[in-house]
């Protein structure tokens, strides 16, 4: 029997992979073996659900059933349970669904309610290792109506009506950018697809690789048909290797299918995708610099204009977009520029995936209508900050992009908004941070990855970065001096004036908006020579409350430095605050929550 | 691929694969299959449920399987779900009476009042 009565959903992604679900699949096929159900339940090994926070996730269908934090023990309780007598396991579902007799599923967890997938919409529905699947979920018809019922003007048409912004971070109308590669002169030109996500926080282009790497295909050779390519490239960091054996797996599938290669669907068209891999450098997601690296050339960036869309790949005109952008394509053209141009605000047309994380209940991947206010993400979403801790502030655009303070929550998400309020979309990562994060730290933290990152090519990234890290490790030692806040602002407002590529241009903004927003915190490392969140070390010193001390001595003990003195059950216990490490151990330790940092 | 027919043709079939995971405004025939029911026989029921499903290529109707409904002494037992009706309770199914309820009562929309729970307490 080919039809399955039942089906497992085993999340495949990175994050699920990480905690072990490649084990899990294993034990389900066992174990569904040794109940003689192997013609009637099928597992599925899908891309990212999502709600990476509970993962491992298996969802079983039809009920929907949606389990959270499945380990290995218990898949032999959902096979004889579930999928043998049809009971719904209840106390391995998710808890927000467990409420719900009847329902428990997917799209009625709050996580999902407010999240419109169109980016997303294959991920964790189907499995990305079978065409087939994604044929089902009408994949590659896109392509089939382009080819053969729309000329190149029309296709790029439509994209330019329905508003689609890159979603790479700078939001450069998609549609305005395939005409100029259309109307660039050539005999030969290229595709590019932009896979090499470096922000620290962000990885929601990995998830649709290794989710729906079909709906990337396809939108590559619809671009190659609207601009007159033939060949394109997909460039992805070899860290992301789930991404680039799911990518190579539906190349071949979709060779083997002659939905990639020479006249397609018998119209004449050809086109073809190889895969580039990059080392990892952050440098190499910026546009020139990713089209030397395909080259075999050093990954550094060149001034623009000339703009690939003239002069990219080998000098020859190129499309390049990035991994979210066209993953976009395929809906747009199946469901028309006006059904997309519906969603989102004025200028920002659409949906934008996110990745949460930091201090927040649900870390994962959220695909949200533009318009979507900060305040709903980060508490209807995001099911808020834990431990009850007040929200700080949501860093977003990685490097390039800022802090936004709680003040600002309610700004209705676009890149427009995000960049008045001196951050920016970026490409998608948003980091939640608490009480206890020291903007100062955070900014410190952005600097010195964009340190270590520059490619070096231009002074005012190779220097100038550097000169500010080394003004804030400064501050956050307590070294500081109120010139240096003022030097500080002066160097950052001249490096992303002279820069030679974006990344360098932006990379000052994660001081400039904590700049903005906390300069208090800054002042007080300052002149007050205190970090009032906790956070920088030298600044910290270690006390044992008199009144809540119960002499018990555990701190002394567990002290590496022995600086702690004190008599066992006679005596209050006290730090010798010169010898102290601030390692922390004895606030561990101590049971009675009498030790603090301050 | 040469044409988009071969394309559909490959969409349809994948389709019926995949349709379980779309329930959403379908109709829902649920088995009970807790201990009591798969000893009354309630394994041949569901089968024939899903063959008679998929061989009349019903595209809007999902078969799935619950636990104990609580009226083990009328096991095998089988509920239809139609969206804007009331549940419908068949009891002492069978393989035969399975094909009649798929035929009447899915595709025909006629209740077979006698196999439902009301006749027979």
């Amino acid at each position: 029997m080919d039809f399955y009565r039942s089906h497992v959903l085993v999340c495949g992604g990175t994050g699920c992979t990480s905690s072990g679900s490649e084990t899990l699949i294993d034990t389900f096929n066992e174990e569904i073996k040794k109940h003689e159900l192997e013609h009637e339940v099928k597992i599925v090994k899908t891309g990212c659900f999502g709600l990476c926070e509970v993962g491992p996730i298996v969802i079983v269908y039809p009920e929907g059933a949606f389990y959270a934090h499945i380990k290995k023990e218990n898949v032999a309780t959902i096979v004889e349970e579930h999928l043998l007598k049809g009971r719904i396991v209840d106390n391995l579902l998710y808890e927000d669904a467990k409420d719900d007799d009847r329902v428990r599923s997917l799209d009625e967890v709050d996580f999902y309610k407010k999240q419109k997938r169109v980016a997303l919409r294959n991920c964790g529905v189907i499995d990305p290792e079978n065409i087939v699947e994604y044929i089902g979920y009408d994949g590659y018809k896109a392509l089939g109506k382009v080819l053969t019922t729309m000329s190149r003007e029309d296709v790029i048409d439509e994209i330019k009506k329905s508003g689609l912004r890159g979603r790479g971070g700078g939001g450069f109308p998609t549609g305005i950018k395939w005409g100029f590669a259309y109307k660039a002169t050539g005999d030969e030109k290229y595709v590019v697809c932009n896979a090499d996500e470096g922000d620290p926080g962000a990885f929601m282009d990995r998830s649709v690789l290794e989710g729906d790497p079909h709906s990337v295909l396809e939108a590559m050779a619809i671009a190659g048909y609207a601009i007159g390519a033939r060949q394109g490239y997909i460039y992805v960091r070899a860290e992301y290797p789930i991404a680039v054996k799911r990518l190579e797996i539906a190349i071949e599938q979709a060779r083997k299918y002659e939905l990639l290669g020479d006249d397609i669907f018998g119209t004449g068209f050809s086109f073809d995708v190889e895969i580039r891999l990059g080392a990892g450098a952050f440098v190499c997601g910026e546009e020139t610099a990713l089209l030397n690296s395909i080259e075999g050339k050093r990954g550094m960036p060149r001034p623009r204009p000339p703009f690939p869309a003239n002069e990219g790949l080998w000098g020859k005109p190129t499309l390049l977009n990035n991994v979210e952008t066209y993953a976009n394509i395929v809906p747009i053209i199946l469901n028309g520029s006006d059904w997309f141009s519906s969603i989102g605000t004025e200028k920002s047309k659409g949906t934008k995936v996110f990745a949460l994380g930091g201090k927040i209940n649900n870390t994962g991947l959220v695909e949200i209508p533009m318009g979507t206010t900060l305040k709903e993400i980060i508490y209807e979403i995001g099911g808020g900050i834990p431990n009850e801790k007040a929200f700080k502030a949501v860093q977003t655009g990685g490097p390039s992009g800022g802090c936004i303070p709680a003040k600002n929550l309610d700004t209705p998400i676009d890149y427009d908004n995000l960049i008045a309020l001196g951050s920016m979309m970026g490409s998608g990562g948003m980091i939640v941070m608490d009480e206890d994060n020291c903007m100062v730290d955070i900014a410190r933290f952005f600097l010195d990855f964009t340190v270590d990152e520059s490619c070096g090519k231009c002074p005012p990234c190779r220097i100038g970065t550097k000169r500010m890290l080394q003004i804030l490790d400064k501050i956050t030692s307590g070294k500081g001096e109120l010139e240096d806040i003022n030097r500080l602002e002066e160097l950052a407002k001249n490096i992303k004036e002279s820069a030679l590529c974006g990344l360098g241009q932006t990379a000052p903004n994660p001081v400039l908006s904590t700049l903005r927003h906390f300069k208090n915190e800054y002042i007080a490392h300052v002149v007050d020579k205190t970090c009032p969140a906790g956070v920088c070390k030298e600044l910290l010193a270690y006390h044992i409350d008199e009144n809540l001390c119960k002499k018990c001595g555990i701190c002394a003990k567990k002290c590496p430095a022995d600086c702690i003195d004190g008599v066992k059950g006679k005596e209050v216990f006290k730090i010798d605050r010169d010898k102290c490490v601030k390692c922390g151990a004895c606030m561990e330790a101590c049971p009675f929550n009498a030790i603090s940092k301050k | 691929m040469k044409s988009l027919d071969e394309l559909a043709k490959i969409r349809k079939e994948a389709k019926n694969k995949i349709d379980i995971r779309d329930s959403k405004g379908k109709v829902r025939i649920v088995v009970g299959m807790a201990t009591c029911g798969i000893s009354a026989g309630a394994r041949p029921v569901l089968l024939t449920l899903i063959n008679e499903v998929n061989k009349r290529g019903l595209k809007d109707v999902v078969v799935s399987q619950t636990g104990c409904i609580g009226v083990c002494r009328l096991e095998p037992i089988v509920e239809v779900y139609k969206s804007g009706e009331n549940k419908v309770t068949y009891v002492e199914m069978t393989p035969e009476k399975a094909k009649k309820i798929i035929l009447e009562h899915i595709v025909n929309g006629n209740v077979i009042d006698e196999y439902t729970i009301g006749a027979v307490q």
